[in-house]
């Protein structure tokens, strides 16, 4: 590696090809070839950070992400969706601590430089990550994603010579004893994650839930196999990760069933599409036709409506928002909390700022970049300049000159590694503004859960006075015959047993809509509690880093200002 | 700063005079260009500077003078300079700027002065340069003089680019017939001067390769400025959107970005003017000496061809020797001519490479100076920027310290 002071050693690196030097600048624990073709590309840096933290995972002794305090207890860490190689070095082998990591590879006056800067950063290193769990600190529970492997698919195949689809190994490690033991894997595929979100998304209504990973159906088809499968990998342990650290959903028996119950994902009955259609189409013109008692089952109440078999729900609901957008009449109930309308715009407001950082933090790691590029390549053409004024040298002056070249080339690959490393860590830092763009979709899916479940409120709301409405009318005419109207009193009979029936299913449309609204409080209470304090951390991360960085390059300029200072005449 | 430092030396590299300031006993000769005004209109708009001699040459209207001159009259001198005085490396000009709207920005209208300055100053340093009359024609003459003369000779010795071209082409192919075996001018080439041609070569492309890089980082640091700029406003639109501690530290960072950024744009600058382009004079320098060698090559293979002539012409008499005693004779008064003219131009020719090394020898030591000031100040400039950084983002430490307890 590029780190010893000895000129010998420098030098046959010094001069070797321009591709071996990308190489050896690159060639330290922090990048390994994955991150070197993304050095290239930062279209998004979010991939460079991915294929960083997964190269940091193959090596314990990575440097972790400043933000992991040395000695700290693994789980106060922040949340394992930022720092998978912080927690996955935490689990086995105490990271190194923020100044060796930083200063390592080129010391020489590693003393002076570690004196410096430890004294900003042990002080900050303590405090440096605030603690986001109030839960107990020795909860462990990691999540591990790897080895895909290409698998056929046994049965009903349509398609002759059988359907191939990849399935990835899920391992999880954690104290927790719900789980029954300390470390358990399944062979999942990607359908099954898709039906875990599903259930999920059904059972949590209100909550935050991190959206799962894309299906990406056209670059599955364009992109290489592997790099496809690699950064399907990589975007499902990131997600199963933020589903571990969801206080709520990660003692969730959905995930639980997912981790470790080997086997297809038993759907429940509401989202099996088959029957679901099935069901759909048969009923519905008896819906419409109104003979069947059309009534919403309470325990269908508790779902929004769907396709299928709640195609008359649907319809009915869709009047009823149509209704309330532009018939003017008040809706029986109506969103009232302005305290919520009021956050619900501010989030608005807050996505849209946070997306215009998180651009403009990709453009200022692009720029970073680009400087350690160049600087690099300058510092390559002085090197071979060095070279040749060297080989044909005639006259002292060139030894010289040459001297003072490589002295500046020296100084200036040195300056470029360090502007790499200080990106590799920038984009850990900012990303975090991208994880809560990310977060953001959760958002919307729980205050669309409120919506809905308002929806449903209001529908039946409105489905009882109309349906009272015609009960006393009946009641009505009826009274006006002597002795009772026989089938307008059975009619009335049947009426009243709907009507009770939609009255539970109010109750219980009511209930959910209160629960709902409760689930949205508190998330949006930990989201405000959590994003203060990881964007915290990401402000400290990033300045200490720049810091850091900073000061170290400045030292390798200060030693060839002084070197060269024979040169400089004050007289002016 | 670097243009006071080249001064300094070069007037003791050519063991010439010291400052003006003191007593006048020593001769001493010093230029500034200063000024630049910008004259005419449209199209025909052009820079006028200010060029101001103080001397104590004989020669010349001392103490001082002042002259108006263009970009043109400096070609002017360059070119009667080139013609007059082979084997002497006549400095470099900065090149003529080809985008129009490019020509007027007043960072490129220093950059051109700064290196005009420098042009000068070497001309008037350099000991057999500086008895040049058409040096004095140049700091002396009044505008309209000088613009006759300009016009004048415009026809006669300067050189259009695309002759310039043509010689080049005309020299290369020489050079590459030479090289390939296909002419052998004379039994041995001479080696210094192939020496010098190779290293000369050689050291342009390389040179050339790193001022590119030079001027590349030059752009990277405007562009990390631009993009600090950005992430700077887009943090603090954050800032104000999160309110509270949060949003306060977001504000403040966002500040700093904005400081930063500002420091970026000015190391950009220093960074062209200090570094980029004395490299990039070094390279005209190179290329200025090239074009030198290529002259010589031209006279050279002229040379060659005379000396082969000769050497046919031996043969030749050898062989007549034997049949006719009058054509003998004939061919011997010629091939004596051709003999002492051969003679006399390798003489020549040897003097003008002798001159040369001299010249080379002054040309490596300047070049070794120039690039230690430029090397120096770049790696200050680094370091400044550097220590800017550091400080701008520690300020803020302490107080997202607060933030957290907070």
């Amino acid at each position: 590696m590029m780190g010893s002071e000895n000129p010998g050693v420098e030098e046959s690196h010094l001069f070797a090809s321009r591709e071996e030097m990308e190489n050896l600048v690159l060639d330290d624990p922090l990048t390994t070839t994955t991150a070197t073709n993304n050095n290239n590309s930062y279209s998004s840096f979010r991939s460079a950070n991915s294929s960083i933290s997964d190269a940091a995972t193959r090596h314990p002794l990575s440097p972790p992400v400043l933000s992991t305090p040395a000695e700290s207890d693994p789980l106060l860490s922040p949340p394992v969706f930022r720092n998978p190689n912080a927690s996955d070095n935490n689990s086995y082998i105490e990271p190194p601590s923020y100044a060796d990591v930083i200063f390592s590879p080129f010391d020489d006056n590693s003393a002076n430089e570690i004196n410096r800067v430890d004294s900003t950063s042990h002080d900050l290193d303590s405090s440096l990550t605030l603690s986001r769990s109030s839960s107990s600190t020795s909860d462990y529970f990691k999540i591990t994603v790897s080895n895909p492997k290409k698998e056929q698919e046994t049965t009903n195949s349509l398609v002759p010579g059988g359907n191939t689809y990849y399935t990835y190994l899920i391992t999880t490690r954690t104290n927790i004893a719900d789980f029954g033991s300390s470390e358990f894997s399944v062979r999942r595929r990607f359908r099954d994650v898709v039906t875990l979100s599903d259930r999920l998304a059904e059972s949590y209504r209100g909550y935050f839930i991190p959206p799962r990973p894309d299906k990406n159906v056209v670059e599955s088809q364009v992109m290489q196999k592997q790099e496809f499968v690699e950064q399907r990998r990589v975007a499902l342990e990131k997600y199963l990760r933020r589903l571990a650290e969801h206080p709520v959903i990660r003692q969730s028996d959905e995930l639980k069933v997912f981790l470790q119950v080997e086997g297809r994902l038993p759907l429940s009955m509401s989202t099996d599409v088959a029957s679901r259609m099935l069901d759909g189409a048969v009923k519905l013109p008896k819906q419409l036709f109104g003979e069947s008692t059309a009534v919403v089952a309470p325990h269908e109440v508790v779902q929004p409506a769907k396709g299928g078999r709640d195609l008359l729900r649907l319809f009915k609901e869709l009047r009823q928002s149509v209704a309330n957008d532009w018939g003017g009449s008040k809706p029986p109930v109506v969103e009232e909390d302005k305290v919520f309308l009021e956050k619900k715009e501010w989030i608005h407001d807050l996505e849209q700022q946070i997306s215009n950082a998180s651009q403009q933090a990709e453009s200022l790691v692009k720029a970073q970049q680009d400087m350690g590029e160049t600087m690099g390549e300058l510092g390559l053409a002085f090197i071979k300049l060095t070279k040749f004024e060297n080989e044909e040298a005639m006259y002292n002056s060139q030894r010289v000159r040459a001297a003072d070249m490589k002295c500046l080339a020296t100084a200036a690959v040195k300056a470029s590694r360090f502007y790499r490393e200080l990106n590799a860590q920038t984009v850990k830092h900012l990303d975090t503004l991208h994880e809560y763009l990310g977060l953001m979709l959760s958002v919307h899916g729980a205050f669309s859960d409120r919506s809905s479940a308002l929806l449903t409120v209001q529908t039946l709301l409105s489905e009882l006075s109309t349906l009272h409405a015609r009960a006393e009318k009946l009641e009505a005419a009826s009274s006006k015959i002597f002795g009772g109207d026989k089938s307008r009193i059975h009619k009335i009979e049947e009426l009243k047993e709907t009507i009770r029936v939609t009255e539970d299913a109010k109750n219980v449309a009511i209930r959910e809509y209160e629960r709902i609204k409760e689930n949205n409080k508190c998330e949006l209470e930990r989201l405000d509690k959590e994003r203060r304090v990881d964007f915290l951390n990401m402000l400290k991360g990033f300045v200490v880093n720049q810091v850091g960085y900073a000061e170290k390059i400045s030292d390798v300029w200060a030693k060839v200002a002084e070197e060269t200072s024979g040169y400089a005449k004050d007289s002016c | 700063m670097f243009k006071c430092e080249k001064m300094e030396q070069q007037r003791s590299l050519s063991g010439s005079s010291q400052s003006p300031r003191s007593p006048s006993s020593q001769p001493y000769l010093s230029v500034s260009v200063t000024d630049p005004v910008k004259l005419g209109n449209g199209v025909q708009a052009y820079i006028s500077y200010r060029v101001i001699t103080k001397t104590n040459f004989p020669e010349y209207q001392g103490p001082e003078k002042i002259v108006i001159r263009r970009y043109s009259d400096f070609i002017w001198l360059r070119d009667r300079l080139f013609e007059k005085y082979k084997g002497i490396f006549i400095p470099p000009l900065p090149e003529k700027s080809a985008v129009e709207k490019f020509r007027f920005s007043a960072e490129f209208i220093e950059m051109r002065r700064q290196a005009l300055d420098i042009f000068v100053n070497r001309i008037a340093s350099h000991n057999l340069l500086q008895q040049s009359e058409d040096l004095r024609t140049f700091l002396q003459a009044d505008e309209e003089t000088m613009e006759r003369l300009r016009s004048h000779d415009t026809g006669i010795f300067k050189k259009k680019p695309a002759d310039l071209m043509q010689i080049f082409k005309d020299v290369q192919s020489k050079v590459s017939d030479v090289v390939l075996g296909k002419e052998k001018p004379v039994e041995e080439s001479n080696p210094e001067y192939e020496k010098l041609k190779h290293y000369v070569f050689e050291l342009e492309n390389h040179l050339a390769e790193a001022q590119k890089h030079a001027y590349r980082l030059v752009k990277r640091h405007r562009e990390l400025g631009q993009s600090l700029s950005d992430f700077g406003k887009a943090a603090k639109l954050l800032g104000a959107c999160e309110g509270q501690v949060l949003g306060k530290a977001f504000s403040d960072l966002g500040a700093k970005s904005e400081v930063l950024s500002a420091k970026l744009q000015k190391e950009a600058h220093q960074l062209l003017m200090s570094f980029e382009e004395p490299l990039k004079d070094y390279v005209r320098a190179v290329q200025s000496i090239k074009h030198s060698l290529m002259k010589m090559l031209k006279n050279y293979a002229t040379i060659g061809e005379r000396a082969n002539a000769f050497r046919q012409q031996c043969e030749l008499a050898e062989t007549m020797k034997l049949k006719e005693i009058n054509l003998d004779k004939l061919m011997l008064t010629r091939s004596d001519r051709l003999k002492a003219a051969s003679e006399e131009a390798t003489r020549r020719f040897e003097t003008i490479v002798r001159l040369m090394n001299e010249e080379i020898v002054r040309f490596q030591e300047q070049k070794t100076q120039d690039m230690g000031i430029a090397f120096h100040e770049f790696a200050k400039g680094q370091a400044r920027l550097a220590n800017s950084v550091a400080d701008a983002w520690r300020s803020l430490l302490p107080k997202l310290e607060a933030c957290s307890s907070a």
